[in-house]
């Protein structure tokens, strides 16, 4: 479960970030992005799979969530 | 020579690796690589950031050299105990030139060298009583002092001394702000998991003193200029252009700088950080917590300058935009004149440069100002988003070499045969034995400072009195040198 870093890129996408691992990436595609829904399978720039606990509420960017690693 | 072809700089690779048995070869390839501008990631292309292999010559230091030397360190009005042994602190003292201003042993404490001199007693019985010992005497001798930090070196972890509950009593009993780090030199593969080390303490027992408090007046125009080390007034050449375009510098972290600052820092409205590598972590953390965007920026030579005041100024409004534009054209007639008058003797001067962990990609475009051209670079301790970062600034083509070894360093340079050569103190005398003009890019090679449009005067003469030094014609003997002449450099113009 690592700590994953979110914050905003100066063009408005999301940059996915894991200190210990090295690892900033853009977020590619997110399952759940709605106002009442935020969350589920994140897939990354490099292919990598990641997953947030679904919110109710979009969280406050920049803010740092646990995320677990999916398998391929 | 001529710029090298990608199969030319691949074979030099593979004929440097040769020496090697199997095991290291398959791992130091890992390290070395051909630029591609057209990747976007490099990890398609270079390894960083890994534990170097026993028996090369690496030339990384440690994580204590990663904080105290680093972060820590230049922080003026406090006193930074080298906890441990006295070697670790008195070999680099005063040894990075971050100029302060301030009365030594008074009000600020940088070339001076602290330590709780170690003994094999204090390793057998613990060296918790001379440190609060140490406080005390510290306290008594330097009332001034604003602070002070803990910095560990090894046995420190290895005898598992509780550091952290000596701070907790003393800083109770004197009101003062005492910080234990961890720093010890076995942690992680090179200095940069001691600036991580660093930048946690600074989060955890210094950044937050002052939430809550108001009673510092802000503007709209504050920033913070994080991640430069006043190497040789390097900071004091950066902030006064900042503040020349309008904005107010409330924080130098941490050349010049002050614990007082750093504690206002969270009030600011913009982080700007030069030195990435070694303080993006606090910038990440400050903007979770406090909201601080925070931008990289680059002093320099004047097209990164012009670049970067520009791009500072875009998060401002009219006024420091129009402030940016009159700074560039202030300098214009300047660090033109400087150009005119090195160009012609630095045009097509070839340059490999091998350093810490920002230098590698900031410098090049200074030297492309000055018309030369970078034909390696790499980083001692730098990690992928470093390289992410190196690539587009980087020929196609060129060399990069992550960690490497003396070994492979020296064959490089007699391979690719570069002008100059910049690197650091341990690099400077074998290459200048093999007559290759060398500057030390991490000191300034006492020289400096280099950032800004003062700066960039002196980064140019120092190319110039090295690259064209009459000496490097005098290596060979005269009854073993040819009849042919080599033409003559170009006169100042």
């Amino acid at each position: 479960m690592p700590s994953v870093m979110l914050r905003k890129r100066e063009d408005g996408k999301l940059l996915f970030y894991i200190a210990k691992k090295d690892l900033e990436e853009t977020i590619e595609s997110l399952e759940f992005d709605t106002p009442d829904r935020w969350g589920g399978e994140v897939v990354l720039g490099d292919g990598s799979k990641y997953y947030f606990e679904p919110m109710d509420t979009p969280p406050k960017i920049p803010m740092t969530l646990q995320a677990k690693r999916l398998s391929e | 020579m001529a710029a090298m072809t990608r199969e030319e700089t691949e074979a030099l690779i593979q004929e440097v690796l040769e020496v090697y048995p199997e095991k290291a070869k398959a791992d130091r390839a890992k390290h070395l690589a051909i630029n591609d501008q057209s990747l976007e990631k490099s990890n398609k292309c270079i390894t960083s950031n890994r534990k170097s292999l026993p028996g090369v010559m690496t030339i990384r230091g440690c994580a204590y050299a990663g904080s105290k030397g680093v972060v820590w360190g230049p922080i003026k009005d406090m006193i930074h105990i080298s906890h441990g042994p006295v070697g670790c602190g008195q070999y680099s003292r005063a040894g990075r030139r971050n100029y302060y201003v301030g009365t030594t042993g008074v009000n600020t404490f940088g070339t001076m060298n602290f330590t709780s001199d170690f003994t094999e007693k204090d390793i057998v019985f613990g060296g918790d009583k001379k440190l609060a010992k140490c406080i005390d005497e510290i306290e008594t001798l330097f009332p001034l002092n604003k602070g002070i930090s803990i910095q560990s070196e090894c046995p420190i972890g290895l005898i598992g001394d509780d550091i952290e509950a000596v701070s907790k009593v003393k800083n109770k009993e004197y009101n003062k702000t005492i910080v234990p780090v961890r720093c010890e030199g076995f942690r992680g593969v090179s200095q940069s998991l001691g600036h991580h080390i660093a930048n946690d303490a600074i989060r955890d027992w210094v950044l937050e003193n002052r939430d809550g408090d108001e009673s510092f007046p802000t503007t709209p125009y504050d920033v913070a200029v994080i991640g430069d080390y006043n190497i040789g007034g390097d900071a004091w050449a950066s902030r006064t252009l900042l503040e020349e375009m309008g904005l107010r510098v409330v924080a130098q972290w941490s050349g010049d700088g002050t614990i007082a600052e750093i504690e206002k820092t969270p009030k600011v409205k913009l982080n700007l950080i030069h030195c990435y590598r070694s303080m993006n972590y606090i910038a990440r953390h400050m903007e979770e917590k406090y909201n601080i965007p925070w931008i990289e920026y680059n002093f320099f030579g004047p097209t990164k300058i012009a670049e970067s005041l520009r791009r500072i100024a875009s998060h401002f409004d009219d006024s420091i935009k129009e402030g940016a534009e009159r700074v560039i054209a202030r300098y214009e007639s300047e660090y033109n004149a400087v150009i005119a008058k090195y160009k012609p003797r630095l045009e097509g001067k070839r340059v490999m440069l091998y350093i810490g962990g920002l230098r590698p990609r900031h410098v090049i475009g200074a030297y492309e100002d000055l018309g030369m051209e970078v034909v390696g670079t790499g980083y001692e301790f730098g990690h992928n988003d470093d390289y992410d970062r190196t690539i587009k600034e980087m020929g196609n083509a060129t060399l990069l070499y992550d960690d490497v070894t003396g070994y492979e360093f020296e064959e490089f340079v007699k391979r690719v045969q570069p002008d100059l050569v910049g690197s650091g103190i341990k690099e400077k005398y074998i290459f200048q034995k093999m007559g290759v003009p060398f500057r030390q890019m991490h000191s300034w090679d006492y020289s400096g400072p280099y950032h800004g449009y003062d700066g960039f005067a002196i980064f140019a003469r120092d190319m110039d009195m090295t690259i064209n030094n009459p000496c490097w014609k005098s290596f060979k003997a005269p009854w073993k040198t040819e009849a042919t002449e080599s033409e003559p450099v170009k006169a100042v113009a």
